[in-house]
């Protein structure tokens, strides 16, 4: 089992990540994480879904996902060649002398402190998955009081954009 | 018709594709009606929701439905009833409905149409659209959804039908805008019937057919991420060709896509050219005469020692729209162990999914197989006509051991397998015959000669008992002139007998064999088999000697069919001729079989294609063939 990261191109209509989501349900397929936006044209959005599978049954996603009408790309994104990243937000309890310790470890993982309460602070961190694990065992000592985070968005390195032939069909008709 | 070349480039915004009067682009090859490439002008006309729902289904080609009106389409049933190139067929159950559309798909090579209401009609939609997802068919079901303001309250009739069938369509289109309506329907025409065909489904929200809008034909359609592939790649059919070529054990494995694309006569060229064994699989009975001597039937659970032993020993699978399915494969680790794989489908999923292939051909099959004989010839001048003398001598010592065959019943009643195996002789190979599920639809496909596709319907993939009847009802309307067995057994034909209503009442004259062994009889032979002869809930009492509930001939008699019953062997033969006699009314003939008759051979479920068994505890010694 190992997992992959794999760009969605879908037509940005009603119901579509339902589509996605069943597909993925009904073939027995195991999401890890899934992110969906709207991308530079608003016909199209895309959503980022990370999955446990082997090479073959990767194959299988692509491929049924391939046959649902409205999508209208799939591109693995490689972790080399790709940059990936979660959002994070969590409150940790932050009272008295501790919390310098907290706003340290918060500076260290280039996180930044959006809310605060005599007793709490809520930090914001991006990264990779890597990273953002890495920031919640060293908050975890202080008292993790809730956790909410993104599913993976990715992007390929370099100056392609995979949107780039999914466009050209879309325009060559406009 | 809908226009564009294929894969269709979308079209943003909805307008009209061309100027008044200017010509039509050229049709997307793959869409049945012949009349569709003749230019027709841009027709627009101001109209409601719902005469723009039969316009377009008018424009699309669609000749007949099968429907029942309700709430939710009733604004469409009444622009309907003026009509006039639409026939409309009003069923007696949304099943039927939905059979029947199938089964005139399958018959005709043309877009099923089925219509219903929201709610519950929807809702009874769905066993014949997973049937038609299932195996393939070309199937647009319109059904009607509560006004776009109570969607989402629990109205009364309201089922959310795109979510329930969002697994089991190819597509759905859910549609409140009255503008979207002709887009959608060319588009829902055009996903059904190019690629692998399938259903799709049209739910249309009751406040769009009630508001004024446009219609505008033909349409453009807007499929940005719709793109299949019918052109073979050159390099993997080069080389299939080579395996083919070179292969001393080859089989040519016929799946259901042959059919649909409707390649037999280059199915044909390319078996004869090989020189290859062939077995068609259930979906492809009739793809290749069955006459055809290297034909070896069907493999499979119940198929021929002789195709399953072939398959089994092969060195080469040449799989043609074929999926490995589990029925075919048995034991999926042991199927075919010494094979190396070529797979052509038109869906690319299907390459793959169960078994992995050597040589995967995404196309269409007609491409596929056009495209691989000169190749084939080319690949035989090289390295000569393949020498397959042992093959066949294997292929025929196993042919000649163990032919299909059953055992006369004991009980004295009727052997059901003689009663098909007369109806297919008598009735002939310009017949169809459709089935059931069961042990009937298994020796219908055993022991009826089918000698040209579409001559065989049946439920494959999802095996829905009760497909019979009304896929016959569908498959009569659609070629009226062929005489249509419904092929059924007592079971199944409980489960969807009330359209006989439909066939009698709108001259439909199918006739109905109903295999009566008086039980769930594929059901009690697992029963036999495999639970010590515990008959848990397979009884059924309609046989001889019961208490004949129902009688069916009564019910034929009730139906304003024709009745009869048959319950001795020696008047098989004149009871069949009677009921091909009768052509101005639907037939029922009840034949009393025996109920310990079973199918053989049979691969039990999820063992090893090796352990076949030619009949009840006779196993093929395979090592002496070796």
């Amino acid at each position: 089992m190992s997992r992959h990261t794999l760009s969605v191109l879908v037509e940005n209509k009603p119901g579509v990540l339902t589509r996605v989501a069943g597909l993925f349900a009904r073939r027995s397929f195991n999401i890890h994480s899934l992110a969906v936006g709207p991308t530079e044209h608003d016909e199209i959005s895309r959503i980022t879904v990370v999955v446990d599978v082997d090479a073959l049954p990767l194959e299988q996603v692509t491929k049924q996902l391939n046959k649902l009408i409205n999508v209208i790309k799939i591109v693995e994104l490689e972790d080399a060649a790709s940059v990936q990243r979660e959002l994070l937000l969590v409150k940790v309890r932050a009272e008295g002398p501790v919390r310098t310790q907290v706003l340290e470890v918060v500076e260290l993982f280039r996180a930044h402190v959006v809310d605060v309460v005599p007793d709490t602070v809520t930090i914001e961190a991006t990264g990779s998955p890597g990273k953002l694990t890495a920031l919640l065992a060293a908050l975890e000592p202080f008292g993790v009081r809730e956790i909410v985070q993104s599913g993976i968005v990715a992007i390929g390195r370099g100056p392609r954009s995979i949107t780039d032939r999914a466009l050209e069909r879309v325009t060559r008709s406009a | 018709m809908v226009q564009g070349p294929h894969p269709a480039p979308p079209r943003r915004p909805a307008t009209p594709a061309a100027p008044a009067g200017a010509p039509e682009p050229r049709e997307p090859a793959r869409l049945a009606e012949p009349t569709a490439a003749r230019p027709r002008p841009v027709v627009t006309a101001q109209v409601t929701g719902a005469k723009s729902i039969v316009r377009s289904l008018e424009e699309a080609g669609a000749e007949v439905v099968f429907g029942i009106p309700g709430g939710a389409i009733l604004p469409t049933y009444d622009p309907l009833m003026d009509s006039t190139r639409l026939r409309h067929i009003l069923v007696r159950h949304e099943q039927g409905g939905g059979h029947a559309a199938t089964g005139y798909a399958q018959a005709t090579g043309k877009v099923g149409v089925t219509m219903a209401t929201s709610g519950p009609g929807a809702t009874n939609l769905v066993t014949p659209i997973a049937d038609a997802n299932m195996d393939s068919i070309p199937l647009v079901a319109i059904t009607g959804q509560v006004g776009a303001s109570l969607i989402g309250t629990d109205a009364f009739q309201e089922a959310d039908i795109v979510g329930i069938t969002l697994p089991i369509t190819k597509h759905n289109f859910l549609v409140t805008d009255p503008d979207d309506i002709p887009r959608t329907i060319a588009e829902a025409f055009h996903i059904a019937s190019t690629g692998r065909p399938g259903p799709v489904l049209v739910d249309i929200a009751k406040s769009a057919m009630q508001t004024d809008t446009t219609f505008t034909w033909p349409q453009q359609l807007d499929l940005p991420g719709y793109h299949p592939v019918t052109k073979p790649h050159g390099k993997q059919i080069r080389e299939a060709a080579r395996l083919l070529a070179t292969a001393r054990r080859p089989v040519l494995m016929v799946g259901g896509g042959v059919i649909r694309s409707g390649a037999s006569a280059e199915l044909r060229r390319l078996v004869d050219e090989s020189g290859a064994a062939v077995v068609t699989t259930l979906m492809a009975r009739g793809a290749l005469p069955d006459t055809h001597p290297q034909h070896l039937g069907m493999p499979g659970m119940h198929g021929t020692v002789a195709a399953v032993a072939a398959l089994q020993k092969a060195d080469l699978v040449v799989a043609l729209g074929a999926r490995f399915d589990d029925r075919v494969t048995g034991k999926l680790s042991s199927f075919a162990p010494n094979a190396t794989i070529v797979h052509a489908d038109i869906d690319p999923a299907e390459i793959g999914k169960n078994r992995a292939a050597d040589v995967p051909i995404v196309g269409d099959l007609r491409e596929v197989i056009t495209d691989l004989l000169p190749e084939l010839a080319r690949e035989q001048v090289q390295h000569g006509k393949p020498d397959l003398e042992a093959w066949w001598q294997q292929i025929d010592s196993w042919r000649e051991t163990f032919p299909l065959g059953y055992d006369e019943p004991t009980d004295g009643h009727l052997a059901p397998q003689h009663v098909i195996s007369r109806i297919g002789e008598l009735s002939g190979p310009e017949s169809i015959f459709v089935s059931g599920v069961g042990q009937h639809q298994m020796w219908a496909a055993q022991f009826i000669k089918y000698q040209r596709p579409n001559s065989w319907l049946n439920s494959g993939g999802l095996g829905t008992m009760g497909f019979s009847v009304p896929a016959a009802m569908g498959a009569k309307v659609g070629q009226p002139d062929r005489t249509v067995w419904a092929i059924d057994g007592d079971g199944c034909f409980q489960m969807t007998n009330q359209e006989l209503a439909t066939c009698t009442i709108n001259e439909i004259p199918i006739k109905v064999a109903v295999i009566n062994n008086s039980s769930l009889g594929m059901v009690r032979q697992w029963q036999t088999l495999f639970y010590e002869s515990r008959y848990s809930n397979t009884d059924l009492h309609t046989g001889h000697g019961t208490i004949h509930v129902p009688d069916f001939v009564k019910l034929a008699d009730a139906y304003g069919a024709v009745g009869l019953r048959c319950e001795t062997t020696a008047d098989v033969d004149a009871t069949i001729k009677r009921a091909m006699e009768i052509d101005d009314q639907p037939v029922v003939v009840d034949f009393t079989v025996s109920r310990d008759s079973m199918v053989w051979p049979m691969v039990a479920a999820g063992v090893s294609n090796d352990d076949i068994q030619y009949a009840r505890g006779i196993s093929p010694a395979w090592d002496r063939e070796d």
